[in-house]
């Protein structure tokens, strides 16, 4: 986005790179039907995983990307489970599904502590005692090691798609 | 880690399902809980286990038993698993 002036700059984290092994978590994981308790390293055993970040169902980026990932096919592919991540209740995420009409499943974590453990808070200007994490895309592999790594520099940021595409083709 | 044995189907602050999961901690039975749709005509994860809209309903895989409201639920349990506690006694 070429816009005249400049965007806000995030400062440096100490996220989790390519190499590195991703923090474990259990949080409920929703989808179309359902919603229940399912760690990161559960979905690993079954195969890699592209963890993607969001922020707060209804904002337009959280629409941009879900719009993104379905219109690209990456959760028709069987080399990989692409699952998402925001702060909303699994109530919003069973309405984005809807509204995005994909069948896939975001995990729900309102106290925001997975954005902790992965070291990308995005604390909201504006909105008190609200944070949430910043827009990343973790793709990792069954030992849950990271084979791809995209944090926002900048908010907003928007993942490279292509970028990410290429990192999923290598899973 | 082996996933427990018996999965509850429930919605949030029903009551009936909280019956049902008073009597499995009594029991001290491991279970998962997948918690479905307010919206009675958006379980159909329940209804095609029970043939049913309705929750609670349980599936436990140790006996292959599954079924759905929580008067016949809570009876399975009392016979199925409140003998355990009385057994050692």
């Amino acid at each position: 986005m070429d816009l005249p002036f400049d965007v806000v700059d995030l400062p440096d984290t100490d996220h989790p790179e390519v190499g590195d092994r991703a923090p474990d978590f259990e949080r409920p994981l929703v989808g179309t039907e359902y919603w229940e308790d399912v760690s990161l390293s559960k979905l690993t055993d079954e195969g890699p995983v592209v963890l993607v970040f969001h922020p707060m169902d209804g904002a337009f980026p959280a629409t941009y990307i879900w719009n993104e990932i379905r219109d690209r096919g990456w959760l028709d592919r069987d080399n990989c489970e692409l699952v998402g991540l925001s702060i909303s209740s699994p109530y919003e995420h069973t309405d984005l599904l809807d509204a995005r009409g994909v069948d896939a499943r975001l995990y729900s974590d309102p106290g925001n502590g997975v954005a902790e453990q992965f070291d990308i808070v995005n604390d909201l200007d504006g909105m008190a005692g609200v944070e949430e994490p910043r827009p990343a895309v973790f793709a990792l592999d069954e030992e849950r090691v990271v084979q791809y790594a995209w944090v926002a520099q900048e908010w907003p940021e928007f993942p490279d798609y292509d970028e990410v595409e290429a990192a999923i083709e290598a899973l | 880690m082996s996933d427990p044995a018996i999965t509850l189907y429930r919605l949030q602050a029903c009551p009936f399902c909280e019956r049902v999961v008073r009597k499995l901690e009594d029991y001290d039975v491991e279970y998962h809980s997948r918690f479905v749709e307010p919206m009675h005509s958006d379980r159909d994860v329940v209804q095609r286990l029970t043939g049913k809209r309705t929750v609670p309903a349980i599936v436990d895989e140790s006996t292959g038993v599954t079924m759905s409201e929580s008067g016949n639920i809570v009876e399975y349990l009392d016979a199925t698993y409140g003998q355990r506690q009385t057994g050692g006694a």
